[in-house]
């Protein structure tokens, strides 16, 4: 063993000296994050009457789907920190650590890295090992400085134990996410697989979770995001879940440093097979190419985002059992709205799945940025195709897939939810309502375009913005947030349906601003140099 | 006959670098003109300038008389080019890339495709992933050769072929010479440029040091002179356009400018001489001279 894990050491040093800002980043980020919430909601429910008021508005499934389960008995300033931020924060927690994975393992691969340092004396499992003891590290620094970060607050429930178990909840999801990255290293033979399949299991984990924790909790138990919640931190401060995720952790690390000792160097599980020796039709055009290139992608997304909206669907039947035993939220909020809890919480998930669509469509979109830093644009750009028609078929099939995506997800919940519920809402109504957000997520494929055609080094701006808006339309109903900071998201206002009105309005104008950017975008890129 | 690739003061400034400084040559129709230069020195963006994916930063470059970056679309239906480091999609086919390019440059002969691919041996059925480097280059030159283009731009083009294919490879090049396309050729491997090129221009750190006919560039180089006699030759090195001179015994070693030939082989010839060998400038000697000093120049 010590021979395959030989020179780890000076790998694991490069490894950190590549990566430190990036990393420094995530974990100063995620620790803010995190340490500012105690604070603000002390300020804002500093009595407990009121604390328990938001216990009871907690108290429903939209909301559990959403955050997972809480200590709502003992809804003090901590046990609300755990429950409303941290299944969220573990799950940004895991996409660091996928993205850190496999930027150390298949991407150095896949660029020829791993082969350079595998023919000097350095152990078979060594560029594998440094990875996973780097993200232990990253994690581990996080956990510590959560935990540092919570206990230091004037606040009297934030005992120390409690918080080193936030932290300890924090760093356990990423080790479990990295875990599972390393294991799709081994088997995807592309980094865009990898990370994609990665993502999906964890979207996968959390709507098991949402569903589990609303009817099943078996199905919870068997999703590591479902453990996240059941610590109950600052109330009942379980160790057990952390054991879990240590566990899960070190099996699927057995099998990830095996299929790795095993496998090839730049394969991944299974062989390559002889392909077409001549192009099909469809591929002989620069669409053709660009959605040819993403085909894959394309289906995997489809499939995942019907599932995801059939998940929600499967849970609106219990959503009406439940407002039956609860008489209390059923008078508030029916009377309140004029709509029933069913259609608001609709139209919160609907919400949700179109900011999720909007992934695909902004990989989609970066993806032409991708081959031009693989050097793959050279040879294209050298025959008589101009710059505009090939940004032109990556905004394509950027908008095929936003455009797929959300409507799958629409038609996913309205098919599950037809079957659980009483009174079913009709298709048109429901997958309206999806596609109400189709222009809004555009705007994002616009931002991505201008900024490939303006300066691509700033493509990740656009997930910035993704998940700023994720963020700020997920928190603004907990927090009472300025209107402002919802409104720099394009999510930020567009009418939920069916609770809201449909606007023409919102239609037309971020239809046309996502075309105003797209077209920016192209006049920009056709007036650039292409580097590679 | 025209010019088809006319390059004036062209200058590629990266931020503050300047990968291309003033470079000024032409590859005249017809020809075969050989780019060649040190590692680093701007054959590839000079050749990324051309096919207008990079934009100068100051001067004129044009082909077939028409502005590289504003008519780009115009230009490229009728070149043709092949990179040195070929990148392809990994999860396309050989056969499939072949295709796409042939479509996409608009002529499309299916018989030429089937020859050429028997011709440098290449399975269009492997996806590109699994390709070796030099068979990733025959796809991007297989592409090339099936397109009838005027200009046919190669950047290193056998840096990952075997002797045979780069023998076929050259053979192909001579074929187009005499249909009478025009063909601009980096290369670094010289027995092939001074095999192959009418005309060469070197290029260092972004200039243009020297361009010609190899007999007009050997004529800014030195011969090779071997001499033996049983004499001394007293006062050889002092000779105008004698350099180096190496003596072992009764054998000596030295250079000779190639316009003081003539003085030089008139003050040996005073001596009895055995033996007497010239050999000429060999395209590498002129290399080696201006390569020289050109080091830690890179990435
Ligand atoms: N995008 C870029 N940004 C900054 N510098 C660049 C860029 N592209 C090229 N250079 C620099 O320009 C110079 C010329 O590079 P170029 O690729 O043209 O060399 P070359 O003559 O083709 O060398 P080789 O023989 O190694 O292929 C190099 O010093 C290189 O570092
Ligand atoms: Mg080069």
């Amino acid at each position: 063993m010590s021979e395959l894990l030989q020179k780890s050491n000076q790998l694991l040093r490069l490894t950190t000296r590549r990566d430190r800002i990036r990393a420094l980043i995530w974990v100063l980020s995620l620790t803010f994050i995190t340490v500012i919430i105690p604070g603000t909601f002390n300020s804002l429910y500093s009595e407990q009457a009121e604390r328990d008021a938001m216990a009871e508005t907690m108290d429903n499934p939209a909301m559990v789907a959403m955050v997972g389960e809480g200590d709502l008995e003992n809804y003090t300033i901590g046990a609300m920190t755990a429950h409303q931020m941290i299944l969220l924060t573990a799950v940004f927690v895991g996409i660091m650590s996928i993205l850190f994975v496999v930027r150390h393992t298949r991407t150095d691969e896949e660029e020829g890295r791993i082969e350079l340092i595998r023919a000097l004396p350095v152990g078979k499992l060594a560029p594998i090992h440094a990875t996973t003891i780097y993200v232990i590290g990253v994690n581990v620094l996080l956990a510590v400085l959560v935990a540092l970060g919570l206990w230091i607050q004037p606040i009297d429930d934030l005992t120390l134990e409690g918080s080193l178990l936030y932290g300890a909840t924090l760093g356990g999801t990423g080790l479990c996410f990295m875990a599972i990255a390393a294991l799709f290293s081994q088997m995807s033979e592309s980094s865009r697989g990898a990370i994609g399949w990665s993502i999906g299991v964890l979207l996968f984990f959390y709507v098991l979770r949402a569903v589990g924790d609303i009817g099943n909790e078996f199905l919870s138990l068997t999703s590591p995001l479902g453990w996240v919640n059941r610590t109950f931190i600052y109330t009942e401060n379980n160790w057990w879940p952390i054991l879990l995720m240590v566990a899960f952790t070190l099996i699927v690390l057995l099998v990830t440093y095996q299929l790795n000792a095993k496998r090839d160097l730049e394969a991944g599980l299974f062989p390559s097979k002889p392909g077409k020796a001549h192009a099909p039709k469809s591929l002989l055009s620069p669409f053709g190419l660009a959605f040819r290139l993403q085909r894959t992608a394309f289906i995997s997304w489809a499939i995942g985002m019907l599932f995801l909206g059939i998940s929600y669907g499967s849970v609106l039947g219990d959503l009406e059992s439940f407002f039956q035993g609860n008489e209390f939220l059923t008078e508030m909020l029916v009377q309140g709205e004029g709509y029933s809890m069913t259609e608001q919480f609709i139209s919160i998930i609907i919400t949700v799945m179109a900011m999720i669509a909007v992934a695909p469509a902004i990989l989609a979109m970066n993806r032409l940025y991708g081959e031009e830093k693989k050097s793959r644009l050279e040879l294209l750009f050298s025959k008589p195709v101009s710059r505009k028609v090939v940004m032109g078929s990556y905004l394509g099939v950027a908008f095929i897939n936003a455009f797929v995506s959300v409507f799958l997800a629409g038609v996913g919940l309205w098919a599950a939810g037809s079957m659980v519920m009483e009174e079913p809402i009709s298709f048109g109504a429901m997958v309206g309502a999806s596609l109400n957000y189709l222009p809004a997520m555009l705007v994002f494929v616009g931002v991505a375009a201008l900024l490939i055609g303006f300066k691509p080094k700033l493509t990740s701006l656009t997930w910035a913005y993704l998940v700023y808006s994720f963020i700020v339309v997920y928190m603004g109903n907990l927090f009472q947030l300025d209107d402002w900071i919802q409104q720099i998201s394009p999510f930020g206002h567009v009418p939920q349906l069916p609770v809201d009105d449909f606007e023409w309005m919102t239609v037309v104008i971020f239809s046309l601003v996502a075309v105003v950017l797209a077209i920016l975008g192209m006049m920009l890129y056709s007036k650039r140099d292409i580097h590679g | 006959m025209g010019n088809v690739i006319q390059i004036e003061n062209l200058t590629k400034s990266f931020g503050d670098f300047k990968a291309l400084d003033q470079v000024n040559f032409e590859v005249k129709e017809g020809e075969v003109f050989g780019f060649i230069g040190p590692n680093g020195a701007g054959k590839s963006t000079t050749i990324r300038v051309l096919l207008g994916i990079l934009k100068g930063t100051e001067g004129k470059a044009t082909i077939f008389g028409k502005d590289v970056w504003e008519d780009a679309m115009e230009i490229h239906k009728r070149i043709a080019y092949v990179p040195g480091d070929v990148n392809l999609w990994p999860n396309l086919t050989g056969g499939e890339v072949i295709d796409l390019f042939a479509k996409l440059r608009g002529d499309y002969k299916k018989a030429d495709r089937e020859a050429l691919l028997e011709r440098y041996k290449l399975d269009p059925t492997k996806k590109c992933r699994t390709y070796s480097k030099g068979n990733r280059q025959k796809v991007a030159l297989v592409s090339a050769l099936l397109s009838d283009a005027d200009l046919y731009i190669f950047d290193e083009p056998t840096s990952g072929l075997d002797p045979l294919m780069e023998n076929i490879f050259q053979e192909d090049v001579d074929r187009l010479r005499k249909e009478g396309k025009s063909v601009l050729l980096s290369s670094h491997i010289l027995s092939e440029v001074e095999k192959l090129c009418d005309r060469v221009g070197i290029i260092r750190e972004g200039t243009i040091i020297e361009k010609g006919s190899l007999e007009e560039l050997r004529h800014l180089t030195r011969h090779h002179v071997i001499v033996e006699s049983n004499e001394t030759l007293n006062g050889l090195e002092s000779v105008d356009g004698v350099h180096d001179v190496q003596q072992d015994q009764n054998k000596y070693t030295f250079q000779v400018d190639t316009e003081k030939m003539d003085a030089v082989i008139k003050f040996v010839s005073r001596y009895s001489i055995m033996k007497l060998e010239s050999a000429p400038p060999t395209l590498e000697d002129l290399f080696m001279r201006h390569y020289e000093g050109a080091g830690g120049e890179g990435e």
